[in-house]
């Protein structure tokens, strides 16, 4: 218990001291690193934790991302008031989505998340004279330092709360509908407001890391959301390792560095490093499939039962519908 | 429900033929926009349908199906632009994707189905879309390339109505491409083998069946089927060929599978087709329904169908409790 307190604290002094050796050129792209933390936690939340996949996490960042840059260009809105407004739309944006999603299983909801992933930029693109189309709209710009530092608060704020809400009661219902939903359901959990819930709460967390995004880019337009931001969302979830909350800044670093890291040594390409990710996703899923988490539990000599207790994320639990 | 049901999807089916077919009587410009709605119904129908045969043998949606047949079609652009007649790569490309389709399975689907379960498989082709896609832009580049048609930029004219031998082409390959699939799967020793496979795995392997080389075979065979529809699709004006081509007609190729009932290839053509149709008349006629709301639009329908009637208009209802 002391060990793992050490090794948070460590990790925590870390983020917090980086900035400062970095140019602010890199201190943005360690606020990028942030926002794939929180979207992929989100993530994590509702199909690690509660076995419901999405493909759609991108749309969810659409929604925060847009509302920011719309209340902050249209409204005049100071930018860090519309991060809990982004986490409000993007929650009932999510129990919204969540609500027809409890009737679908496995393979239906991976098909409408997906088709939600691409049909809300169709939607953004269409209604122009409100979230300027094409050719999008601007935001403020400002330093690295601040995109890292709000970046960063809002991943550790998320982060506890997460924490907070998967030791207690929440999170072992979540794990119980996930694991066996007949057995949950005769315990007195109700799946549909848990299933639900935790959509909301996943969404919601998409939601303000669009909102980040946007401040990053200072620049929204639909085609920043297209599936290639969902996809990365979830090559950084699987990396990450799903049910588990160890691997996920492993898991951003992942998608957002190691691209950088690559093409600016001359490695490969640009236009390799998808098919090196596509790659590695199914490498991921052929070997160690519970991510990063699995391969840093054995590293780290974690307690057992934090391992085995995802063992159960596995068969049964996903069935087809 | 099932009492008045069965009688349901047959009306609703022949509601929507008389439909179309009062309205291109009607008018020379439904009967055309009919006609090029097919056109896109048989691209979506074959990717369809190549979506039902992996669905019905391992439950999981191949989400790379888009990737591997925009893959395939630049495979047939490469050999035409390498100076091969429009027939012989054509042909050449299917043979390709049918070996591809198979080494594919067997080198990513294969390792991930051993110890995994639908989600980790469902999530390991999405790896193969972003490899596949990937792949295409690495070797061929973003840059839009122009793929030939194989059949001339001319019109038939009937009854004052013209007619595109573009549309009528790749209306007739791609319901030619199905029937010859059936055909295999109805009247073959490999085609009994593959639906044993699917149907009752441990029953077809204890009568000798290889099951897991019938999945590949099904993987193949798909391929197949994506190949002929990315080729269709790419030749047509609404599709251009670059490496995301088919990130949209996949989706209505979804919304096709799922209206068909995800487990019935018929279901998905006679789906396939009218949702080409149908998406083209309301894209046209109705003035709010731009181009972009098109796709959104084939989203709400997957939704509505499921909700309403998980089962498709050919699917089989099966209950499941909690």
């Amino acid at each position: 218990m002391r060990a793992k307190a050490v090794v948070i604290g460590l990790v925590a002094l870390a983020i917090a001291l980086i900035p400062f050796v970095l140019s602010d050129y890199h201190r943005s792209q360690g606020a990028d690193v942030a926002v794939y933390a929180m979207a992929i936690l989100g993530l994590n939340v509702v199909t690690g934790y509660t076995g419901q996949i999405s493909i759609g996490h991108g749309a969810f960042m659409a929604l925060g991302g847009y509302t920011t840059a719309i209340l902050t260009h249209d409204h005049g809105w100071n930018d860090i008031a519309t991060l809990p407004i982004a986490l409000i739309v993007g929650f009932v944006a999510g129990v919204i989505v969540g609500v027809p999603a409890l009737r679908f299983h496995g393979a239906y909801l991976a098909l409408l998340t997906f088709a939600f992933a691409l049909a809300v930029p169709q939607v953004a693109k269409n209604y122009s004279h409100f979230t300027g189309g094409t050719e999008g709209l601007a935001l403020p710009t400002h330093s690295g330092l601040w995109l890292y530092g709000v970046g960063w608060a809002c991943v550790a704020v998320i982060y506890v709360f997460t924490w907070y809400l998967l030791r207690g009661r929440t999170g072992r219902a979540f794990r119980a509908t996930r694991d066996s939903a007949v057995a949950a359901a005769s315990s007195g959990v109700s799946l549909a407001v848990y299933k639900t819930f935790a959509f909301g709460v996943s969404a919601a967390f998409a939601a303000v890391a669009g909102s980040i995004y946007v401040l990053v880019n200072n620049f929204v337009n639909p085609d920043v959301f297209g599936l290639t931001l969902s996809l990365y969302i979830l090559i950084g979830a699987v990396v990450a390792g799903l049910g588990s909350l160890w691997g996920i800044l492993v898991g951003a670093a992942f998608v957002q560095l190691l691209p950088i890291g690559l093409t600016s040594s001359n490695v490969i390409s640009a236009e390799g490093v998808p098919v090196l990710f596509g790659a590695i996703v199914i490498l991921v899923m052929a070997l160690v499939p519970r991510g990063s988490a699995e391969v840093l539990g054995i590293v780290l000599g974690l307690p057992n039962r934090i391992r085995s207790s995802h063992d159960s994320s596995t068969p049964h639990s996903l069935e087809a519908r | 429900m099932s009492a008045y049901s069965r009688f349901l999807v047959p009306l609703f089916l022949v509601g929507c033929a008389i439909f179309l077919l009062i309205g291109s009587l009607q008018s020379a410009l439904f009967a055309q926009l009919t006609v090029s709605g097919l056109a896109n119904g048989g691209i979506y129908a074959s990717l369809a349908v190549a979506l039902v045969l992996i669905y019905r043998a391992t439950q999981v949606i191949n989400f790379a199906q888009g990737a591997i047949a925009t893959f395939t079609t630049y495979i047939a652009w490469q050999l035409m632009t390498w100076g091969m007649s429009y027939w012989a790569a054509f042909f050449l490309t299917l043979g390709i994707a049918f070996v591809g389709g198979t080494l594919l399975e067997l080198i990513t689907i294969r390792p991930v189905e051993r110890r995994g379960n639908i989600l980790t498989v469902v999530i390991a082709t999405l790896g193969v879309l972003i490899l596949v896609e990937g792949s295409v832009g690495w070797i061929w580049g973003a840059e839009i390339r122009f793929m030939p048609s194989a059949f001339p930029a001319r019109f038939i004219h009937v009854r004052g109505v013209a007619f595109s031998l573009q549309d009528l082409g790749t209306i007739g390959i791609s319901v030619a491409s199905v029937v010859i699939l059936w055909v295999l799967f109805r009247f073959t020793k490999v085609g009994l083998a593959m639906r044993a496979a699917a149907f009752r795995p441990e029953a077809a392997r204890l009568v000798g069946v290889r099951v897991s080389w019938m999945l590949s075979l099904g993987w193949g065979l798909a391929a197949v089927l994506g190949a002929v529809a990315g080729m269709m699709a790419a030749a047509s004006p609404s599709v251009l060929l670059q490496p995301n081509m088919m990130d949209g007609v996949l989706i209505y190729a979804f919304a096709a599978a799922v209206l068909g009932g995800l487990e019935s290839p018929a279901g998905a053509v006679v789906a396939g087709l009218l949702i080409g149709a149908m998406l083209n008349l309301l894209g046209s006629y109705v003035s709010w329904v731009t181009p972009q709301l098109l796709l959104p639009t084939a989203f709400v329908l997957m939704l509505v169908v499921l909700l309403v009637k998980p089962s498709g208009l050919f699917g089989r209802t099966q209950v499941r409790r909690v």
